[in-house]
């Protein structure tokens, strides 16, 4: 059945303008129907969208604590097996939840092979607690714990965790990068992982325009220029077989990083060192070079 | 039916003829036999519920907790390390009101690590919400097992319930135990239907949500309602099992207490050897008796107070310290009596941790300085069978 015309979550939250992540959530939960229910790990989506009486969740919806969505989503997969109940179990999870502080029930999860949907909404920073940095800030990016100063002209010194590819290395069944600007390619990756049985990883990128520092305008256009930059690749994984990852998108004509950083402010120290940029170009085309072939258009 | 088991396995048969559908747990010394023997029920094909074997004991509890909101019936199993990681999860289980069961294996925590028995872990958890069962053997065990899943369930109560067991002296010891039929306990029990929201695509709720000052502390005076209903659902619970099985349970068990001039408060496996020590001393003609504690929370000062008002001293024999002030069980008593006009003198004792054993001439030493206190003022907390010379020592005292 198609849902899309349906809202399964519900407006009136508190998610800021121009907050990627409802957008995100939205539209999973129509491609999911109705027979789901959704764990969710601490974060802005869980407390901006929950606070008592009121509920944006037109589905089932548990939430536990910050680092467990995983684990949470285990058990509610666990009771629906012994019930003999089929339906579609989703977790979401920002950075925090996913890369740092739930890495491990996450890594269990997936090894578990719980028939779960696992969705981390990548804003790449603790941006609920305020803009610190997480494992997957990437490089380069100011926030309030990776600060630039005199010392430190460059913000967060390590690079960005490549947790896709980290689950895709636990021999998921599926796994893939999708960025809810380029829309059929994100519904598509959605659909495919509901079909999909076993334990399955969608890392979506969701700006954020507070931690990012843009106008709440533009996060649809931002969120594009870090795939048409190829800062952000799209790309999926079946059964961990990494050396067969597919791209899924290439453009035709790649933007230089630069317009990716421009627009947001936790970028801005970067644009006044040419070798920043250049650092964050060669780190790009890095990645092509050496993955770039497994785009089959 | 008679059955020769260990403590673990007094919580697995528990489980399993409660007809727990899921157990997610984790495998820590001492309780480790009660997942592998829930393993082995299911490999079996003698127990129908989903085994979760998950990465730790935070995700136990978790996955406990999502299978529970789910609406079926749950209990695990943890002891020490693995309960004190569970920690912040324990007051979220409590907190949703969701009725899962877990046996603890009792064991001290680190540092330095030990594996042995005292009750450290499950009295640091005294705050998170749960009930606390304490079992004296391993018949214990099984039967508050049991009962435990019937007083969470309760519709007054809907709290989780820890069942203790000592570390090793009862979790590895085989002892005879009566085993209730599958029949009996279906009976007793009932078919398990929550009365509670649960997570249902036909009617969909959201558990876990963000309470703000407005709300929030209506949700704990909840907590707190519950857990003083329980009381009243516990002693139904014991009565209803005395009259279907046949054994008796009460929140506190005193036993020789009416004339009583010294009274000893144990819980666990330690009151069996002090009810022996009491034989002796009572063939001394000293006027001496005990209670045993078998529920820790809800704390029962009613009973406390009816059974121990008329004593000239309580010596409280524990197996848990809170640093800097004395141990849990001490403390509760005396706050227990801080209200009454007559009440006796409390002494603390702490004793057999991290294993330590505690034999007849350990609880000599309770009895000396308790009968001293007949007369005298003594120390409030007095550490036994401890080499005191060789730590004010080590830390530059001597």
């Amino acid at each position: 059945m198609n849902y899309e015309n349906e809202e399964f979550f519900a407006p009136g939250h508190g998610m800021c303008a121009g907050c990627a992540a409802p957008i995100i959530v939205k539209w999973i939960l129509k491609w999911a129907g109705p027979n789901t229910i959704v764990a969710n790990a601490t974060g802005c989506l869980e407390v901006a969208t929950t606070a008592y009486p009121r509920t944006s969740w037109r589905v089932p919806w548990i939430h536990i604590a910050f680092e467990n969505a995983a684990a949470a989503a285990s058990g509610v997969e666990a009771a629906t097996r012994a019930k003999g109940e089929k339906l579609n179990i989703i977790a979401f999870g920002g950075d925090g939840g996913t890369v740092d502080i739930g890495f491990q029930a996450l890594s269990g999860m997936v090894e578990r092979g719980h028939n779960v949907l696992y969705v981390l909404y990548d804003n790449e920073a603790y941006m609920n607690t305020g803009i610190q940095r997480s494992g997957s800030t990437p490089w380069g990016a100011w926030t309030t714990t990776s600060k630039v100063g005199s010392a430190n002209p460059v913000g967060k010194l390590r690079p960005k965790k490549p947790i896709a590819m980290i689950i895709a290395a636990h021999n998921a069944p599926y796994v893939a990068t999708a960025n809810p600007a380029m829309f059929q390619d994100f519904k598509k990756k959605v659909q495919k992982a509901l079909s999909t049985p076993g334990a399955k990883f969608l890392h979506v990128i969701s700006s954020c325009t507070t931690g990012w520092r843009h106008d709440p305008s533009k996060t649809v256009e931002i969120m594009r220029l870090a795939t048409d930059t190829g800062i952000f690749p799209l790309y999926e994984i079946e059964n961990g077989d990494i050396e067969n990852m597919r791209i899924t998108y290439k453009p035709k004509k790649f933007k230089p990083v630069e317009e990716y950083l421009k627009p947001q402010g936790r970028f801005r120290h970067l644009l006044k060192n040419p070798e920043y940029v250049k650092k964050l170009q060669e780190d790009v085309d890095a990645w092509w070079a050496r993955y770039g072939h497994h785009y089959h258009p | 039916m008679k059955a020769m088991i260990r403590g673990n396995e007094s919580i697995a048969y528990a489980f399993k003829l409660a007809r727990v559908q899921v157990v997610p747990a984790y495998p820590i010394t001492p309780s480790t036999l009660v997942p592998e023997k829930i393993s082995e029920f299911i490999a079996n094909g003698e127990m129908k519920a989903e085994f979760v074997p998950v990465e730790s004991e935070h995700s136990a509890i978790s996955a406990a907790i999502g299978a529970s909101a789910r609406g079926v019936r749950v209990g695990t199993a943890t002891a020490s390390q693995g309960l004190a990681l569970m920690h912040e999860v324990l007051f979220i289980a409590s907190g949703m009101r969701l009725p899962i069961v877990m046996g603890i294996g009792n064991r001290a925590l680190s540092a330095p690590i030990n594996i042995w028995c005292d009750h450290q872990d499950s009295m640091s958890q005294r705050d998170t919400g749960w009930m606390q069962f304490y079992g004296e053997n391993n018949q214990e065990g099984l039967d508050l097992g049991i009962m435990a899943f019937k007083i969470a369930e309760d519709k007054r109560v809907l709290l989780p319930a820890m069942v203790g067991l000592d570390a090793f002296v009862l979790t590895h010891t085989v002892e005879p135990v009566d085993m209730p039929e599958q029949s009996e306990v279906d009976d007793f029990l009932g078919e398990f239907k929550p009365n509670y929201v649960t997570l249902d695509p036909n009617k969909p709720a959201t558990l876990g949500s963000f309470g703000f000052p407005e709300h929030y502390t209506e949700f704990r005076f909840a907590q707190w309602v519950a857990m003083e209903q329980a009381k009243k659902v516990i002693d139904e619970v014991f009565e209803e099992f005395e009259k279907k099985f046949g054994r008796k349970y009460r929140k506190v068990m005193p036993e020789h207490t009416e004339d009583a001039d010294i009274i000893f408060v144990t819980m666990g496996s330690m009151s069996g050897t002090m009810r022996e020590y009491i034989k002796k001393l009572r063939a001394q003609g000293k006027k001496v008796g005990m209670v045993k504690i078998t529920v820790f929370r809800p704390f029962p000062k009613e009973e406390l107070i009816e059974a121990l008002q008329n004593a000239k001293v309580v010596a409280v024999v524990e197996r848990n310290i809170s640093m800097g002030f004395a141990g849990a069980v001490y403390g509760e008593l005396a706050a227990t009596f801080a209200n009454k006009s007559k009440k006796p003198k409390f002494v603390d004792f702490i004793v057999g941790l991290g294993g330590r054993d505690i034999t007849f001439n350990t609880l000599e030493s309770v009895y000396k300085v308790a009968e001293k206190a007949l007369t005298q003022d003594v120390d409030d907390v007095n550490w036994i069978d401890v080499n005191k010379e060789a730590v004010y020592k080590s830390e530059g005292l001597q």
